[in-house]
């Protein structure tokens, strides 16, 4: 059975001005996939991701998402797109049901639904009681995992996560994977970009961007198979080792 | 000592590179100095006027002429009547209305004694005074050229002398005004906004806890900001000079001197706004409205001070600009020296030394 | 445009909620708005008054008084020479000398006439103008007073005299406050319309949020309505405090109709926040956008016609007060309040700023990209 193709992209390229961020990247993700985007900082990950969110006009190259072409039908992928930033972009000025009720409202749920999700979510992070609370209030676990599940609040194709996890611990991180777990079975593509090996091996499938290509793309079984590694990490620095861009 | 500079040296990049801002704070002060300069003025022409001449005879029409061929009026149009004054009036597009009665010159011929009616939009009472001034003026030059033969007895003539601006030109009076509103907003506000930044950014905790003592980094954050203001003394002075024609012509190095004085004490200023704001937003609100309408009000370059109830009167010598005001009206248009304003530089030393006092204690009770 | 509805509620709530903002909003206008208008005063009345007197006649003596008892003037200097006289000048104890001549009443009685002299620091030329103007009123009234003494006239006054009379319309008793409160009501609306509007969108860039809202389906328009319409409501709400203020404490109680004011200013903060919000569009860094926010309301305010009129100024200089919105508000203001001006008298007024609300919230909104 040929699986549906979520995000497509086709020598897709980003230059500013003399430097070339992006450098004619090609691949494909299925739906329902969890897609890692993996690199060293200043690969270009953030940037081709941006691209396919419709924050950034590509150079070059042929992308779609969603089934629609990210240069003419760039709003209609919005719609369909989940999206939780490097800065999780929650307002902190807001409480947790007033964030759940902006961005369920924004993204077109109903009344009803918006409640329905709304105590669906504050059951699932186990945040009934901080309902009322001010985001600000929040340790930063509870702030990622919050944000996680608004990006996906719509029920999207699609949610893209940039670097999700940082500064947290382990534990709060598994607890994040589980979340990002639970949406993958109820449908929904992940495409998540980090510089934890380790998470890599969370995927069904990743990509190592060097200097702005892709060097590797496969599971990271195979990976590690393929260059006689034990761990992602040591495949990631058999790539990177031949890098020349660093942040 | 070295610490110091290279602290002095990071802060002047940071303005280096922000080339948006480094041009604002270099430019605007020109354009400023020249758009008040050339066109804040109290002086009155040009003003809008109608006449109502009931009486169309040659007496009426050569005073309409006179009027309106007088630089201080421009007439608009010519009424029919009480209404149509009004109903100008209302439209914004008149100062004064003219009225000459019926018959008006028969009854200067006649009985000697005939009657012009002048009505002012008293909305501006002081432009309401002058034109009504000026329209008397040349109404009585009129009555003084039909009597041309009769001489009056014990006539006492005033000669009247205009010190310092002889042309009552509007930029000697504004000039210094502006020159202290832009040097205090500038040093101020910019000065707050960037300690601020670095307290909203973060890397406030980062430098404290360098082997610098802080309030020499606070130093530090000033000195460039010195460096842009001395760059736009430079540019003012020259454009009062060159592009508005008010003379220097007091000592010139007194002056700078004193303006540097002046900076100083805007920065610190700025240091002490810096310490009570939170955010960038809260400091540059607290700025605008504790620096530009007090600097602006209570200078005494808009408003004269000593109309004022006693209460503002009071108020207004806690405001650095009114005393930088006074010393650069002494020394550039009259011409005076040290020994005018020993007593307002004084002033300004105290309050320099007073701002700086309580920002170090200030700082390092916030510290502690 | 439901997506409206989320947005406008999320920003009344962060408002809402920020102290510091409401204490800028409302507090800090209020104080301004009860100091400033006691500060505004331009009549020119307590002019120091500097005599060398020469004379030491009765009659030089008798000019002195009646100038004294004008109520224009205060003496503060009695100098023996011009030279001490012009000290008192120099210190800014004095406006104003008058030297009265040696021989002054001799002059007079013999010569039939005599001269006086004034100087007077012109640096403040309003100040000089009418102040020369009231000594010489003065001294001619003077002078009349000793014709009349000493000479007796026939009944009919052979010289023909012109009588002047002057009304003053729209504020008889010629009080500044009520010339002034409106124009600086004017003045805070604007300054916090604008910058605060300004500052708000580049706040969400530097601190992130609106990647969130350019990644989401919200349209430019949505997104530029979503800032314009909370704070259009805040600024007419401070206008509100503000005519109340004016009207309970200074007693100004507007000639014309309230609702024309508020019909007028509603276009007029679309305007202003368009501009506002225009700037933010184009700044990167709140620092920026502060900055020429800043500069760019000082600009506008004192290029307005509140502190000096328009008419004064070069033709160059009235020809950007025509592009500047807020010139308009204030000649509205004064003319709705103090002459009573209706809606129709105001038609010219309103296209202009339909015109600029237009053009600032059409540019912000092209301006504003959602994908860089």
């Amino acid at each position: 059975m040929q699986k549906e193709k979520v995000i497509t992209a086709n020598e897709l390229t980003k230059r500013f001005g003399t430097f070339t961020a992006v450098d004619k990247i090609t691949f494909e993700v299925d739906k329902g996939e969890i897609f890692g985007f993996l690199g060293a900082n200043g690969a270009g990950k953030t940037t081709a991701m941006r691209m396919l969110c419709g924050l950034s006009l590509p150079t070059s190259g042929l992308a779609t998402v969603a089934g629609y072409d990210v240069y003419k039908q760039n709003e209609l992928i919005k719609k369909n797109i989940g999206y939780m930033s490097q800065k999780f972009s929650l307002y902190e000025d807001l409480t947790v049901r007033e964030n759940i009720q902006f961005y369920g409202g924004i993204y077109g749920l109903t009344d009803e639904r918006i409640k329905e999700k709304t105590d669906l979510l504050l059951k699932q992070l186990q945040l009934e009681e901080a309902g009322k609370k001010l985001v600000r209030a929040l340790p930063l676990g509870w702030k990622q995992k919050l944000a996680f599940s608004i990006a996906i609040v719509h029920d999207p194709a699609i949610v893209f996560l940039d670097e999700p996890t940082g500064g947290v611990d382990p534990i709060t991180r598994r607890e994040f994977w589980s979340l990002i777990y639970e949406a993958s079975e109820r449908g929904i593509t992940i495409f998540v970009t980090t510089h934890y090996m380790d998470e890599a091996e969370y995927c069904d499938r990743v990509s190592i961007m060097v200097d702005g290509r892709i060097d590797a793309l496969d599971s990271p079984a195979n990976l590690m198979r393929d260059y006689a590694a034990n761990s992602m990490d040591e495949v990631f620095l058999h790539l990177a080792r031949k890098a020349v861009r660093s942040e | 000592m070295k610490q110091f500079f290279i602290f002095v040296k990071k802060e002047w990049l940071h303005i280096w590179r922000d080339k948006r801002t480094l041009f604002i704070l270099i430019w605007m002060p020109i354009v400023q100095i020249l758009l008040y300069g050339f066109a804040l003025t109290n002086e009155v022409k040009n003003s809008k006027i109608a006449i109502f001449d009931e009486a169309k005879d040659e007496a009426s029409t050569t005073i309409s002429q006179e009027i309106s061929a007088s630089r201080y009026f421009n007439l608009l149009k010519n009424v029919d009547s009480y209404k149509e004054i009004e109903a100008t009036f209302r439209q914004g597009k008149i100062r004064l209305a003219v009225v000459f009665p019926r018959g008006f010159r028969n009854d200067l011929l006649h009985t000697n004694h005939a009657q012009i009616q002048l009505i002012a939009d008293a909305s501006d009472p002081n432009t309401a005074n002058m034109l009504t001034n000026y329209a008397t003026s040349i109404i009585n030059d009129y009555q003084q050229s039909i009597n041309q033969n009769e001489k009056l007895p014990y006539t006492i003539k005033t000669q009247v002398r205009m010190l310092y601006n002889p042309e009552l030109k509007g930029a000697y009076n504004f000039v210094p005004g502006v020159m202290a509103l832009v040097l205090m907003l500038v040093c101020a506000m910019m000065t707050s906004i960037s300690i601020v930044r670095e307290k909203e950014m973060g890397t406030m905790e980062v430098i404290l806890v360098s082997p610098l003592k802080p309030f020499r980094i606070i130093i530090a954050k000033t000195i460039p900001y010195l460096l842009v203001s001395m760059l736009n003394i430079a540019s003012i002075l020259l454009l009062s000079v060159y592009a508005l024609d008010v003379p220097i012509r007091g000592n010139l190095g007194l002056l700078i001197g004193e303006s540097i004085l002046f900076t100083i004490t805007s920065l610190s200023l700025g240091i002490l706004i810096s310490n009570t704001a939170k955010t960038q937003q809260t400091a540059q609100f607290t700025s605008l409205m504790s620096l530009f309408l007090p600097t602006l009000l209570f200078s005494g370059f808009l408003f004269p001070i000593e109309n004022m109830p006693i209460a503002l009167q009071v108020i207004s010598n806690i405001v650095p600009a009114k005393w930088y005001y006074i010393i650069v009206k002494d020394v550039m248009i009259k011409g005076l020296g040290f020994g005018a304003v020993w007593k307002e530089t004084m002033i300004l030393i105290v309050m320099t030394l007073a701002l700086l006092g309580i920002s170090i204690r200030n700082f390092k009770i916030r510290l502690a | 445009m439901r997506a409206l509805k989320f947005l406008l509620q999320k920003e009344l709530r962060q408002i809402s909620r920020d102290k510091a903002v409401f204490r800028i909003l409302f507090i800090m206008p209020m104080i301004q708005l009860l100091i400033l208008p006691l500060a505004a005063d331009y009549e020119i009345k307590n002019i120091n008054l500097g005599v060398v007197d020469h004379d030491h006649t009765e009659y030089s003596r008798k000019l002195i008084n009646k100038i004294t008892s004008s109520g224009y003037f205060r003496l503060k200097d009695y100098s023996a020479s011009f030279q001490q006289g012009l000290h008192a000048i120099e210190l800014d104890k004095t406006d104003l000398i008058l030297e009265i001549p040696s021989q002054f009443e001799r002059s007079l009685v013999k010569e039939n006439q005599s001269t006086l002299f004034v100087a007077v620091n012109a640096i403040n030329g309003v100040k000089a103008g009418l102040g020369g103007a009231y000594i010489q009123g003065i001294i001619q009234d003077y002078n009349q007073d000793v014709r009349m003494q000493w000479i007796q006239y026939p009944r009919f006054n052979p010289q023909p005299t012109i009588e002047v009379t002057s009304s003053d319309w729209y504020n008889p008793n010629m009080n500044y406050r009520v010339f002034m409160v409106p124009g600086i009501l004017v003045m805070l609306v604007t300054m916090i319309g604008s910058s605060f509007a300004a500052n708000n969108i580049v706040r969400e860039k530097e601190m992130g949020t609106i990647e969130q809202i350019n990644v989401s389906p919200i349209k430019k328009t949505q997104f530029i309505l979503g800032k314009l319409i909370p704070f259009w409501m805040l600024a007419l709400t401070v206008l509100t405090m503000g005519l109340i203020i004016a009207r309970l404490v200074y007693g100004i109680v507007p000639l014309g109709h309230y609702i024309t004011i508020y019909i007028f200013a509603s276009i007029y903060l679309l305007a202003i926040l368009g501009l506002g919000l225009l700037m933010s569009t184009y700044a990167q860094t709140q620092q920026q956008s502060m900055l020429v926010s800043f500069f760019v309301t000082m600009i506008f305010n004192l290029l307005s016609g509140l502190y000096t009129p328009i008419e004064s100024m070069p033709a160059w200089a009235q020809m950007i007060t025509r592009f500047n919105p807020v010139s308009y508000f204030i000649e509205v203001m004064r003319m709705v309040m103090l002459k009573g001006s209706g809606l129709s008298d105001i038609k010219y007024q309103i296209f202009a700023l339909l015109g600029f609300a237009i053009f600032f919230n059409g540019w912000a909104i092209l301006n504003y990209r959602k994908r860089s």
